[in-house]
């Protein structure tokens, strides 16, 4: 655990000839968030773990615009992304990781229209082929038996379709799968999409995160799953906010996975 | 006697649907008043989308109670319809139930109308019970009070007063043809079968068969010409969906809910800026010298593109979005069933103006500011439960963009935190103030 980690940039690669299965967008909030970092940090290990040949972009990497995009500065949202495919394809990127929905949502369906053509991956869904593949083995560890319920990012969800990956992993992990009231299509946002999170939210008589964590409260788990690191704080939040911080974590399922493993 | 009562009918016949006709022209004259957007693509899976949500009601199911009554009342409202053809031709031409000659199908036929009434019926009271009497938080909205809330209603009366009318008019005929009243009944037996109707019976006990004939003609005239007003109502209520629900489907996105669309517009501009060989100095171009340079984003109903107008008409105001919608649930001012609304109030009131002037004239109003405030846009998180959530396929989320980005790119009018946050993104690319070197620094922390 002590020495630091093994994290090859797209530029290192390049330099000597090379190019990687995968490449790992980070994130913004993977970058920089205390919280984030963990969940890059976890998934790295994973990707480790498997022998995965990945690469990062490192300092070359930058914000995908999301937050400009849902905002309305379309202006800043397209310099952004055009910059970004610009490195991107400067690499020949043909596959691209990410842990954040946000990232994933943008990238995957609002790149191409600008020049951007990649195959382009929500963590779990990445995780579950390398589980497929045999290249990686999830077992239960610690969190068998646990009771933990899933919360959907939208931007994986509805916004993507994507219900199972995550929740397949979670059952490789035998835990106990437990489903709030509003789950998949249903489920209800953290919060913090359309760049809420960079704001204050609008006068009203609850803030969103408290009303979601209290649904999740619902079923009484002892693990909040998420799968986006905005979800995840929105949901640390709420948590912390209901005084259940002993009681109840809130957790990537990248890093349940991890942990279960002892990584 | 018998030519006049056909000569009133043509005339309400060709008034009622001529007026209606009228005011689908006016409809569409409104709806293009929107840009143009290329939804012609993929007609397969259009239709099939279409036949699935629209005609097969699949999300209306999602909320088993109200979607199971819909759905009785849906397929009452279209199966009974053709019931109504019978009534035109009777009315145009004097006869009297014109389709018996079907014999035992034309019974079974009648028959099964009836059912369908009574069916109706009792869906239409549970909606009125639900709408009125109990506390359904959709019902609740401050957008469906006044007029709104009215209007829903007069629609339920209006149904559950057609229902009655079409049983009485049979039980009354029904009876007619028992007592063997000249015209009414036939030497082939009795022609149709009444399972409900027959139990009002009793009512028309005793009365004379001119008595009975009055109470069923009158029920016959006020039935057609209840659906002929009715037709036309559609308009100027919030209930067009019963029509507008196919095309509005049909025309909605196919893309992941998550894909909003890249303004060309933009992307022009972004182009030429990095292009390294434009020359920021040149002279525009010759035809880019016309008209006037292109507006980003929303802030009245003609920057909004044809689709968004069409979904605006489409919603009935049922607020499955808006029971769905997280800043609403938690009490901030958005709610995405009157962006829908709203959207559609500013069109008509629009098309009012063009009704009477012949061409829009400023009448100092426009979509945001004067119906849907700067509040309600910001306090979306873009989450696509409503768009998820509506039944037919409406999606309030593009036009708060389309808003959000008027507000943003013409206006630089943004919350200060989040103006902030834009403005690292432009600076250090992250929407945080940290270094761009630094993007890697996790790497090397413990």
């Amino acid at each position: 655990m002590a020495e630091a980690l093994k994290v090859p940039t797209m530029a290192e690669y390049m330099a000597q000839g090379k190019k990687p299965e995968v490449l790992f967008w980070v994130g913004c909030a993977g970058s920089f968030d205390d919280r984030a970092k963990k969940i890059t940090k976890a998934f790295v290990k994973l990707l480790h773990n498997a022998k995965v040949d990945f690469a990062v972009l490192g300092t070359e990497e930058s914000c995908t615009g999301d937050p400009a995009k849902r905002a309305g500065n379309e202006f800043l949202f397209q310099m952004q992304a055009v910059t970004n495919i610009e490195v991107l394809n400067g690499y020949e990127i043909k596959k691209i990781v990410t842990a954040c929905p946000h990232c994933f949502n943008t990238i995957k369906n609002e790149y191409p229209g600008l020049g951007g053509n990649y195959e382009v991956l929500h963590h779990t869904q990445f995780l579950k082929s390398l589980l497929a593949e045999g290249r990686l083995k999830v077992e239960g560890g610690k969190f068998k038996g646990k009771r933990i319920t899933f919360h959907d990012p939208c931007y994986l969800g509805r916004g993507n379709g994507e219900y199972e990956a995550p929740r397949d992993l979670l059952r490789k992990l035998e835990v106990e799968l437990l489903e709030m009231r509003n789950c998949k299509e249903k489920g209800m946002c953290c919060g913090a999409g359309g760049a809420q999170m960079f704001k204050e939210p609008e006068p009203g008589n609850k803030d969103v995160n408290i009303e979601r964590t209290e649904q999740a409260m619902e079923v009484k788990p002892e693990v909040i799953a998420a799968g986006c690191p905005f979800c995840n704080t929105m949901m640390t939040d709420g948590v912390k906010g209901k005084n259940k911080e002993d009681s109840v974590e809130v957790m990537d399922v990248a890093e349940l996975i991890a942990n279960a493993q002892d990584l | 006697m018998q030519i006049i009562a056909q000569i009133l009918f043509l005339i309400a016949l060709v008034a009622g649907i001529g007026f209606f006709v009228r005011n689908i022209r006016r409809l569409i004259r409104n709806i293009n008043l929107g840009k143009e957007i290329d939804r012609s693509d993929n007609s397969g899976e259009r239709f099939g989308k279409m036949a699935k949500i629209a005609l097969g009601q699949s999300k209306m199911v999602k909320r088993p109670i109200s979607g199971f009554l819909h759905v009785i009342v849906y397929v009452g409202f279209i199966i009974i319809n053709i019931e109504v053809l019978e009534i035109i031709i009777d009315g145009l031409f004097g006869t009297h139930r014109i389709l018996s000659f079907m014999g035992g199908f034309y019974s079974f036929l009648i028959g099964f109308f009836e059912i369908l009434a009574l069916l109706v019926f009792v869906g239409v009271v549970v909606f009125w019970i639900r709408r009125n009497l109990i506390n359904i938080y959709r019902f609740l909205g401050n957008e469906l009070k006044g007029w709104p809330k009215n209007d829903a209603n007069y629609i339920l009366y209006f149904e559950m007063v057609l229902m009655i009318l079409f049983l009485v008019m049979n039980a009354t005929d029904y009876q007619l043809q028992l007592n063997g009243a000249p015209h009414y009944s036939s030497e082939a037996g009795i022609m149709g079968s009444f399972p409900v109707s027959q139990f009002l019976l009793p009512i028309f006990d005793g009365m004379s068969n001119a008595t009975l004939i009055i109470i069923e003609r009158t029920a016959w005239w006020l039935h057609i010409l209840g659906i002929l007003f009715f037709l036309n109502y559609l308009y100027y209520s919030k209930h067009l969906h019963i029509l507008l629900a196919f095309p509005n489907v049909y025309y909605s996105k196919l893309q992941p809910q998550g894909e909003f669309n890249n303004l060309q517009s933009v992307t022009d501009e972004v182009k030429l800026m990095m292009d390294p060989d434009a020359d920021p100095f040149a002279a525009p171009a010759e035809e880019e010298e016309e008209g006037e340079p292109e507006k980003f984003g929303a802030s009245d109903v003609f920057d909004l593109n044809r689709v968004q107008l069409l979904n605006s008409y489409t919603c009935t105001e049922c607020g499955r979005c808006t029971s769905e919608c997280p800043a609403n649930r938690t009490g901030k001012k958005l709610s995405p069933r009157k962006i829908m609304m709203d959207t559609r109030d500013r069109l008509e009131e629009v098309g009012e103006i063009i009704n009477k002037k012949g061409k829009y004239e400023d009448n100092g109003k426009q979509l945001l500011g004067d119906f849907i405030l700067e509040e309600e846009l910001w306090a979306c998180t873009t989450c696509n439960a409503c768009v998820e959530a509506c039944p037919v396929g409406i999606d309030p989320l593009s036009i708060i963009v389309e808003m959000r980005r008027y507000l943003m790119m013409e206006q630089s009018s943004a919350p200060n935190e989040l103006a902030i946050s834009m403005t690292n993104i432009e600076n250090n690319g992250a929407p945080w103030p940290y270094n761009q070197q630094d993007r890697l620094n996790w790497a090397k922390e413990n």
